[in-house]
């Protein structure tokens, strides 16, 4: 088996708050492999962002990671200083968020940013960093890149800022990417088009992707694997047709119903009662109890199974098995 | 069924807005630029059956916001009109607002005063034509699925999905007959939209609403309309009963929105991305405004803008729909 390009295990994130302890991302293990899209999805504040944050060094304190491991091709990196993790960044890392613009310098050409970034993760000149700067352009799709290179960010409409940005998030050439929610803000043609770039770029290079959204739309359309979030842990982990096509964790069940799209041709959709937890007030036990229908004797007691990183692909005491499955 | 049903409650005719996106004037005299106009709406016709959902979809900036705003009297018509067909034939009254016609908005924060109680806020529009506004609000909480308790309550104690079931009910307390709903769910999570939008199904079958629905989720859209209207860059292209457009879209803008939105049920598909982008509206092409992106285009379509025309079941505006 080839090494993974990233690793987690057991993962945690905690927020000291006057009212308590938080815990936005609780024991979260996962691999991606080289040339893998892993979509991270689940609702607001299921912890997505957070663990993506923590991966890359960037959590706001007070949020700190708490415990567990991160690796990055084989080397430790939660434990790195600032400054080393500053260089991983761009470097091994790359980042692509919701909006466009936190990404950009808006007093700076999008061609010397991009150089800049280059120069300082590769040993070469400036006039072969702006050479790079250029093809890189090009390989996200600007048109005329030669031309463009020297506009200013304000000049590109929301669908070229993002595929600036992540000509910015590949051009040294990183073995990860993290995008946090790229096409949230996007119209669906130029989404389809950023997600067609991501899977391109991720299949020619052998980048691992991380992909956060909340849209599972865009987590079929993408994702080789999908892992679903709830309340800060791992709800339900594998491959991508077998979790939004026979999902065993009733909240991915629940979610799948909720979806439109997804659940066609029913007069109404299924409803999962009730709301997300608030962090501060996460109920004992599983905490989805309260909303599960399938919950069971103790699962306002014992708290969900884990899920190791090749262990078991649910975390659910009572999982919807195979032959539960309604025939599509 | 009587010809009476199938007078519409809406009719939209020939609604154009026009925006002045001029420079201030001292900098049009010094930098020698013209008058800049927007053409936000763009000769849009349309009808509304009574007790029907109709759906507007398109991109950002294709002017549904703007259609449902001069439906509900909120923003003027530069050119064309809507008529709603008040009850008892009545006049609809212009001004403010027109009766029987309230708005839900997409942003449930920004909509609901943060000063006021919730029993306030909902029985606002009553309390606006002096009626009697006891118990208007506690019946309603409970409609919508709050509970009666919650009236003495403020906006920032709910939720996005409970604000929203607020400003559903507040829309009802006039007892309205159409409901314009921009984007009423898509600051939501899915699980809470579902809630949402099975309750506005619920509403409309008890109080026999219509529904003008805005969305540019075409998942959402197709759960919900009777009809779709699609809009590009301001013009309507396609309106078609909701399964015939999504089995047969025959607009070539149609075809590209449905084949670039994510399908739940493709994993993996290799899809062939739309080319282009929405072009400035400040200066939107020639003829038909999709031409420059479209894999049909001929000479013609540069030249002449093509007319709404019936096609099949559907109502196209494109020269070579067929
Ligand atoms: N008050 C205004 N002044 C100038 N231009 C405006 C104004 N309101 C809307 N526009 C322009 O009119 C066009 C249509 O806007 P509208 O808000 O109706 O779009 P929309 O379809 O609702 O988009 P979205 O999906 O982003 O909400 C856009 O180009 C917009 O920039
Ligand atoms: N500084 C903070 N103090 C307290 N809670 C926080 C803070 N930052 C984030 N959170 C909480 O952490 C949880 C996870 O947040 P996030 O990772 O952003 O969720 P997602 O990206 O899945 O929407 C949320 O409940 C959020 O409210
Ligand atoms: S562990 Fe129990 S409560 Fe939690 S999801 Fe499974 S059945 Fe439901
Ligand atoms: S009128 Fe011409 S350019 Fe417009 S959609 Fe039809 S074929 Fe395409
Ligand atoms: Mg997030
Ligand atoms: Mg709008």
């Amino acid at each position: 088996m080839t090494e993974p390009t990233l690793s987690l295990r057991g993962l945690t994130v905690e927020i000291p708050t006057r009212h308590g302890l938080l815990r936005p991302v609780d024991k979260v293990s996962y691999d991606i492999a080289p040339g893998e899209i892993l979509g991270v999805v689940g609702e607001s504040g299921a912890g997505k962002s957070m663990a993506g944050n923590a991966v890359i060094g960037l959590l706001n304190r007070p949020a700190r990671i708490a415990g567990g491991e991160v690796w990055l091709n084989g080397t430790r990196i939660d434990q790195l200083g600032r400054e080393p993790m500053r260089k991983l960044r761009g470097k091994q890392i790359g980042m692509v968020f919701q909006d466009p613009l936190t990404s950009l310098n808006p007093l700076l050409t999008v061609g010397d940013q991009i150089s800049e970034t280059i120069l300082e993760h590769l040993p070469l000149s400036r006039a072969q960093a702006r050479e790079r700067a250029i093809a890189a352009l090009d390989e996200v799709g600007i048109p005329a890149a030669k031309d463009r290179v020297d506009s200013y960010p304000h000049a590109f409409s929301g669908g070229m800022r993002q595929r600036v940005v992540i000509a910015l998030a590949l051009c040294a050439e990183p073995s990860l990417i993290i995008a946090d929610e790229p096409t949230t803000a996007l119209d669906v043609s130029v989404q389809a088009q950023i997600i067609a770039l991501l899977k391109r770029l991720c299949r020619d290079r052998g980048t691992a992707v991380m992909l956060v959204t909340h849209d599972m739309g865009v987590i079929a359309e993408a994702a080789d694997r999908v892992a679903v979030m709830y309340a800060g842990r791992l709800a339900e982990i594998g491959p991508v047709a077998d979790v939004l096509g026979a999902p065993r964790h009733p909240y991915t069940v629940g979610l799948m119903g909720s979806t439109p799209g997804a659940s066609r041709g029913q007069r109404r959709l299924t409803q999962i009662p009730g709301a997300m937890p608030r962090l501060g007030a996460l109920p004992q036990g599983c905490a989805f109890h309260p909303r599960c229908p399938r919950r069971g004797l103790n699962c306002d007691v014992d708290p969900a199974p884990g899920l190791e990183a090749d262990g078991d692909r649910s975390a659910c005491w009572f999982p919807v098995s195979d032959s539960e499955q309604v025939p599509a | 069924m009587t010809d009476e049903t199938k007078v519409p409650l809406v009719r939209v005719s020939n609604l154009t807005r026009i925006f002045d996106v001029s420079k201030p004037w001292l900098n049009r005299v010094i930098e020698r630029l013209p008058r800049a106009r927007l053409t936000a709406v763009s000769n849009v016709s349309f009808d509304i059956p009574d007790r029907s959902v109709y759906a507007l979809v398109g991109e950002s900036g294709s002017g549904k916001s703007t259609i449902g705003k001069m439906v509900v009297g909120l923003l003027d018509a530069s050119e064309g009109e809507v008529e709603v067909r008040a009850p008892d034939g009545q006049d609809d009254a212009r001004g403010a607002g027109r009766t029987g016609v309230q708005m839900i908005f997409q942003d449930p924060y920004a909509s609901l005063n943060p000063r006021w109680r919730v029993r306030d806020i909902i029985a606002e529009p009553v309390a606006a034509r002096g009626g009697d506004t006891k118990g208007v609000a506690e019946a309603l909480l409970e409609q919508v699925g709050l509970s009666v308790e919650d009236a003495g309550k403020f906006p920032h104690e709910f939720s996005g999905g409970q604000r929203q079931r607020i400003c559903i009910a507040r829309a009802l307390a006039d007892n309205p007959r159409l409901i314009v709903c921009d984007e009423p769910t898509s600051a939501l999570d899915v699980s809470v939209q579902a809630q949402v939008l099975n309750l506005m199904s619920d509403l409309r079958e008890e109080f026999g609403l219509t529904y003008l629905f805005i969305s540019h989720d075409l998942t959402v859209v197709q759960h919900m309309a009777d009809t779709i209207g699609v809009l590009y860059l301001g013009r309507l292209v396609e309106e078609a009963g909701a399964d015939d457009l999504f089995e047969t879209p025959r607009h070539p803008y149609t075809q590209m929105l449905f084949e670039a939105a994510p399908r739940m049920d493709a994993y993996g598909r290799d899809v062939e991305p739309p080319q282009g982008e929405i072009p400035d509206p400040i200066n939107p092409p020639t003829g038909c405004a999709f031409h420059p992106r479209c894999p049909r285009a001929v000479d013609r379509c540069a030249a002449e803008r093509p007319e709404m025309r019936r096609v099949g079941t559907s109502r196209v505006a494109c020269h070579l729909a067929e």
